[in-house]
């Protein structure tokens, strides 16, 4: 317990870094995946060809390469200075992105596909029938997935760790720095990371339910 | 458009599907006004044409003309033109997550950009002239096939299209629905809306086409009246085809 007690405000430090880290990248990802998996279905033949290569690029980088390189290869490139936090959030994003990409993509190739094509005949235009009519639709399949790749997120963000110690990963370091005992510490992260984890179970089970009655 | 336009002209159509030949120099005009039923074997091609022509598949030659406008090529211009081409499809593709009256009002308020008030106001007046009002909120899954294709009629007919076509709008309905959706589509062409119909319901073509329209292999092999077709097929695909149906 003093392990937790005497180091709250570290402790607290580093959960709100994490929840920070998380939002944004979860966003970020959700974004960025959504565009992706629009140009991948896209009948422009450029737009489906570069989603194709980054997520077949991204998904076959370990994730920790790439945090490494926004880590210490970005900042010697010398194009834009950006705070470690900045690069943290972009590396989980790019990285998270092509997952949410995939998921989304298989979630829209399970909406038949007389719904696209009854909206094309109305005068749909293609981000029109992908936004009002496919995605709303594929969302129902997406949800759990989707949770999971997010879920993922939020144990990446310890990876992110050796960019910032304001992030519940980094604790650890500093706990061993200053003679605590490391495991108790460790068990008491991974409690938080339960405590990050369970909302969003619970959100998923939630919707999931609401949705399957619905349809 | 001066009273010559045809509202469809295919002229000189081909299309292919890989190696196979599916539609083979197509020539064919509607007239404003005409309802024109496309009868033929399965496989004949008929799904294919009436698809060609608001352009969900595109074509390798030829010339297609909706109201004397050639058909553009994908983007905005093409999504207007086919604002102004209803379509109702075998299996409805009634949006899953809407309700009835928002298929209703969907594309009238995000494609023709009506106000909201007008909109529910029409969609509603369509509903009830398809018989179906007072299923308004509910989803399409809730409702019966029958009821779910007069939706599905109702959806297109918001659009104040030109042209109608209709893709064997009543094939997978149970027989009792059958003629629910053909009484609407009767209703249609004594109106004098524009349609082009490809159904295996001889009772409609004979009872509501000006034309009949009868392709084999991915050809027009006879285009004349109803009354005609039925009583003196001149090839013998067509006999052979309409022998099938009749001792059916
Ligand atoms: N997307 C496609 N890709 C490849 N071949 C296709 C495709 N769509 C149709 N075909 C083939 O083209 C031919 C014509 O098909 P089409 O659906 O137009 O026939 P149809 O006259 O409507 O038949 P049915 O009465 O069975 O509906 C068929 O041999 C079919 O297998
Ligand atoms: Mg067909």
């Amino acid at each position: 317990m003093n392990v937790l007690l005497d180091n709250l405000d570290l402790y607290g430090r580093a959960f709100l870094g994490t929840i920070e880290l998380f939002l944004i990248a979860a966003v970020g990802s959700l974004v960025l995946g959504a565009v992706v998996a629009g140009m991948r279905v896209s009948p422009v033949p450029i737009l489906r060809a570069f989603g194709t290569i980054y997520v077949n690029l991204i998904r076959n980088t370990p994730l920790t390469l790439i945090l490494f390189f926004f880590a210490f290869a970005y900042p010697r490139l010398e194009i834009v200075d950006l705070s470690f936090f900045t690069r943290a959030c972009i590396g989980l994003i790019l990285y998270t992105a092509a997952f949410v990409c995939e998921v989304i993509r298989s979630g829209i190739n399970t909406v038949p596909v007389g719904q696209a094509e009854a909206s094309r005949a109305l005068g749909f235009g293609f981000g029109q029938t992908l936004t009002t009519i496919v995605m709303p639709q594929a969302v129902r399949a997406v949800v759990p997935p989707l949770t999971n790749v997010q879920i993922a997120l939020l144990k990446n963000t310890t990876i992110a760790s050796g960019f910032s110690v304001f992030q519940a990963g980094g604790i650890y370091q500093e706990l061993s720095e200053n003679g605590y005992n490391v495991l108790v510490g460790l068990l008491w992260i991974a409690l938080g990371f339960l405590i990050l984890v369970v909302p969003l179970t619970l959100l998923q089970r939630n919707l999931d339910r609401r949705w399957s009655v619905a349809k | 458009m001066s009273e010559t336009t045809p509202m469809v002209r295919m002229a000189g159509v081909d299309k292919h599907f890989g190696e196979l030949h599916v539609l083979r120099d197509i020539n064919l005009e509607v007239p404003q006004g005409q309802v024109v039923v496309v009868l033929g074997p399965s496989g004949s091609g008929k799904s294919t044409l009436c698809r060609t022509i608001n352009r969900l598949e595109p074509i390798d030659s030829g010339v297609i003309e909706i109201d004397g406008k050639t058909l553009p090529a994908e983007g905005k211009e093409l999504a207007r033109l086919r604002a102004d081409v209803g379509m109702v499809f075998q299996s409805f593709n009634l949006f899953a997550h809407k309700t009835i009256l928002e298929n209703v009002t969907l594309a009238p308020l995000k494609v023709r950009r009506t106000g909201k008030a007008e909109a529910e106001k029409n969609g509603i007046a369509l509903l009830e002239r398809v018989g179906i009002a007072n299923q308004r909120d509910k989803y399409p899954a809730q409702l019966s096939g029958g009821q779910q294709q007069r939706a599905a009629i109702a959806r297109a007919l918001a659009m104040k299209p030109k042209v109608m076509l209709f893709d064997e709008p009543t094939s997978a309905l149970d027989p009792e629905m059958v003629n629910e959706v053909l009484d609407v589509m009767t209703g249609l062409a004594k109106e004098g809306m524009t349609m082009l119909v490809v159904t295996h319901e001889m009772g409609f073509a004979r009872r509501a086409a000006n034309r009949v329209v009868f392709m084999a292999d991915g050809e027009i092999v006879e285009d004349a009246t109803p009354d005609t077709f039925f009583t003196a097929p001149k090839s013998d695909r067509a006999k052979d085809f309409l022998g099938k149906i009749l001792t059916h």
